[in-house]
């Protein structure tokens, strides 16, 4: 197999702040440097790309050093957490923006879809869009007419063709839109993660084609998203991208191994994330300053076997005079964020004063989950849970990770088993069934 | 496919910008089916909630005709060269109509356009020149008003005649075309950096309509200021028109030459810049 994509020292540099682009001395600045032939006196002070903790600089390494390379007919996945520099390197490659520095070589043409329906214009009919966006993507009138038939079969609104896309709904838009850039023929097509919203008969759709596209016409997919799963699918060869670098590549499962560590990796103390991390809710009457999961001997870890027990020992500081403090701790689902359970405890129901501190620790004595991963939620409030005194913690740690020990081992319970969120070994007791009805009971 | 070297089977190399001379002719070449897809979604798109529908191309001339009617010649009592007022100025506004059209439009390719810009690659340069293009259907019916006015005064008894000089049209056409092409482009990259420069050409393009003489015949004007007006690039271009369809003032090659030799030049630096900055523009809008 030959590459069809060559990326090289690849590095891209954004200006953070204001929005309008460069002032007329700073301008004078670079051209100063560039004449005494020294470097561009800006792109020096670029740092690496961290959303959470606040730079120092305006500028910004989007990526930084990049290499890889893309083989024939690979189905390729490029996974990263958000600022990762995904979007970026997607941009790249379709020639969207260009690099700071270094090159990416391709061979054969390029398709990428950002974004479906772009360019489509309310104001046309089905049809003329379709020619409107098939020409926008690279096809030529006479592509496009021979597929036409094909292209409003596969949308399925073939009775609104005629009509302005303007009255469509919003699911014909994406189908129809969706429709042209499923037909567009290129020997490497670039795919975001974008193509996967809509509902999940859609997402399957996108994923089956591309799959498609891949096996069956031998053709290169580039595919990014945070979707764990749809790259697992997929892709066999993955990237990771952390903070404009590259962490990892290999096979789709080392690279998904490597990621988990990296997910895990985040730092919660009162020095870094948790003072800067923007997304806190609440007005700040009193923080978090710090977050640790421990097993029962005082060990860090995030690693839990079923059956064991987890205590969560928090740490925080109070900011202006409240009544009484509680913390809640949840568990919530990976797939659906929603609370699976809680354990919520009155810490003091006296007045507290600014600057104080305090610590709790909080122990589910067993959890008795299936393996899998459960996002962490944190909050504290005052004693009658006013809203206003809010602190929330959430999707900042990494998901405490359920595997089966020994609890599950003996049991009944087949963790490969479908079953629901709860790891409840059941059994049939009684499995009589007479002509009147159906009688079954499960402990 | 015949592997003889590797390094030069690449069909494409994505590098930082460099070099100044480096424009995508092929490419835009190749697009060719998008930049008809381009005018015809202009022209069907603009005037589809329009009550009057394309009749605005003709109501916007007629307006500003007989507004200009009134108050430079009723009014201001300029003189016209001994043409009706309303032939006369129904020419000026005709052409300068279609320049001022193409540079305010064009100006604004790489705001208008930055959605899908930021999403798909295609040349850039291929959305001002659909501007160009679906603006010439408005110039085209346009003139055609321009042509019934006309013939309804030979009717009445106005000396023109078909002359060799109307052969010149298309060239003319051809000037505007260029000059608005280049002056929006070079406008549009600018405004990428510099937000300000949109606000300049709106009225920009008014004030220079003062220097063309639209509302005036050149033997109008004071020697002394003559020259200000030759300078501008539109004053021949509106000058041999009017001497094409009206035979009034003269016809003088020199200065369609100084236009044409204009007209380059601005769209050489445009086409330059242009493609320097579509590379960037992603990061500064």
């Amino acid at each position: 197999m030959s590459a069809v994509i060559k990326v090289e020292d690849l590095s891209k540099m954004y200006r953070l702040g204001l929005v309008g682009g460069r002032t007329i001395s700073e301008d004078l600045n670079r051209l100063w440097a560039k004449i005494r032939g020294k470097e561009d006196p800006y792109i020096k002070i670029g740092e690496t790309n961290n959303r959470i903790t606040k730079g120092k600089s305006e500028f910004v390494w989007a990526l930084k050093n990049i290499n890889f390379e893309v083989n024939n007919g690979e189905r390729f996945g490029i996974i990263g957490k958000n600022g990762a520099g995904k979007s970026t390197l997607l941009k790249i490659l379709s020639r969207v923006a260009n690099p700071t520095t270094g090159s990416v070589k391709v061979k054969g043409r390029v398709a990428s879809l950002l974004e479906v329906g772009t360019g489509f214009h309310p104001e046309l009919t089905g049809r003329d869009n379709i020619f409107l966006n098939g020409s926008i993507l690279g096809m030529t009138q006479q592509e496009i007419k021979t597929k036409l038939d094909s292209i409003i079969d596969f949308s399925g609104v073939e009775r609104y063709i005629d009509t302005p896309v303007k009255r469509y709904s919003s699911g014909m838009y994406v189908r129809l839109a969706f429709a042209v850039a499923a037909h567009l023929e290129p020997e490497i097509l670039i795919v975001d993660e974008v193509l996967a919203v809509g509902d999940a008969e859609f997402q399957k759709k996108c994923l089956g084609k591309m799959h498609d596209v891949s096996e069956k016409e031998g053709r290169t997919v580039l595919f990014v998203s945070h979707n764990l799963q749809a790259i697992k699918n997929l892709c066999q060869k993955t990237i990771i991208l952390n903070n404009g670098q590259l962490f990892a590549s290999g096979s789709t499962d080392e690279a998904l191994h490597s990621y988990n560590e990296l997910v895990r990796d985040v730092k919660i103390d009162a020095d870094t994330d948790i003072n800067n991390y923007m997304n806190r809710r609440g007005k700040g009457m009193i923080r978090f300053t710090g977050i640790e999961v421990l097993d029962i001997n005082d060990n860090k870890r995030f690693n839990f076997e079923s059956g064991e027990a987890v205590r969560f020992k928090i740490s925080y500081k109070v900011f202006e005079d409240m009544k009484g403090i509680t913390l809640t701790v949840a568990l919530m689902s990976g797939l659906s964020k929603e609370c699976l359970t809680l354990a919520h405890h009155e810490i003091t129901n006296k007045k507290i004063h600014p600057g104080e501190t305090g610590e709790a620790i909080i122990e589910f004595t067993d959890i008795n989950l299936k393996p899998g991963e459960y996002p962490l939620y944190f909050e504290l409030m005052d004693k009658d849970l006013n809203p206003i005194s809010k602190d929330v913690i959430d999707d900042l740690t990494p998901p405490l990770v359920i595997s089966a020990g020994d609890y599950l081992k003996n049991s009944a319970f087949d963790p490969a088993k479908p079953s629901g969120f709860f790891a409840a070994p059941s059994r049939l007791i009684v499995n009589e069934i007479s002509k009147k009805e159906i009688f079954s009971k499960a402990l | 496919m015949n592997k003889s070297s590797p390094e030069s089977e690449w069909t494409l190399e994505i590098k930082p910008v460099s070099g100044w001379f480096n424009f995508h002719l092929k490419d835009v070449w190749r697009y060719r089916d998008l930049l008809f897809m381009f005018v015809r979604r202009d022209f069907v798109a603009v005037y589809k909630q329009t009550i009057l529908g394309p009749f605005w191309f003709f109501l916007q001339p007629i307006l500003t005709t007989i507004t200009f009617t009134i108050v430079f010649g009723n009014i201001a009592k300029i003189p016209t060269d001994g043409i009706p007022p309303i032939l006369f100025y129904m020419s000026g506004i005709v052409c300068w109509g279609y320049f001022a059209d193409c540079l305010t439009r064009t100006s604004s390719t790489f705001i208008t356009n930055a959605n899908i810009f930021g999403k798909v690659y295609f040349p850039r340069l291929v959305s001002p020149l659909s501007n160009i293009i679906s603006l010439l259907l408005k110039f085209g019916i346009q003139i055609f008003l321009f042509i019934c006015f006309l013939i309804y005064y030979k009717i009445q008894g106005l000396n023109v005649n078909f002359n060799i000089y109307m052969l010149l049209v298309p060239y003319l056409i051809f000037l505007m075309a260029g000059l608005g092409l280049g002056f929006g482009i070079i406008v549009s990259s600018l405004t990428t950096k510099y937000r300000d420069l949109t606000f300049l050409i709106s009225f920009g393009v008014q004030l220079l309509m003062y220097a063309t003489p639209v509302i005036y015949p050149l033997s109008a004007l004071p020697e002394k200021y003559r020259w200000i007006v030759l300078a501008n690039p539109m004053t021949a271009i509106v000058d041999t028109f009017r001497f094409a369809f009206l035979q009034a003032g003269q016809f003088n090659p020199g200065n369609l030459i100084y236009s044409t030799i204009f007209m380059i030049v601005v769209l050489s630096i445009g086409i330059v810049v242009f493609n320097r900055v579509e590379k960037t523009f992603m990061d500064t809008v």
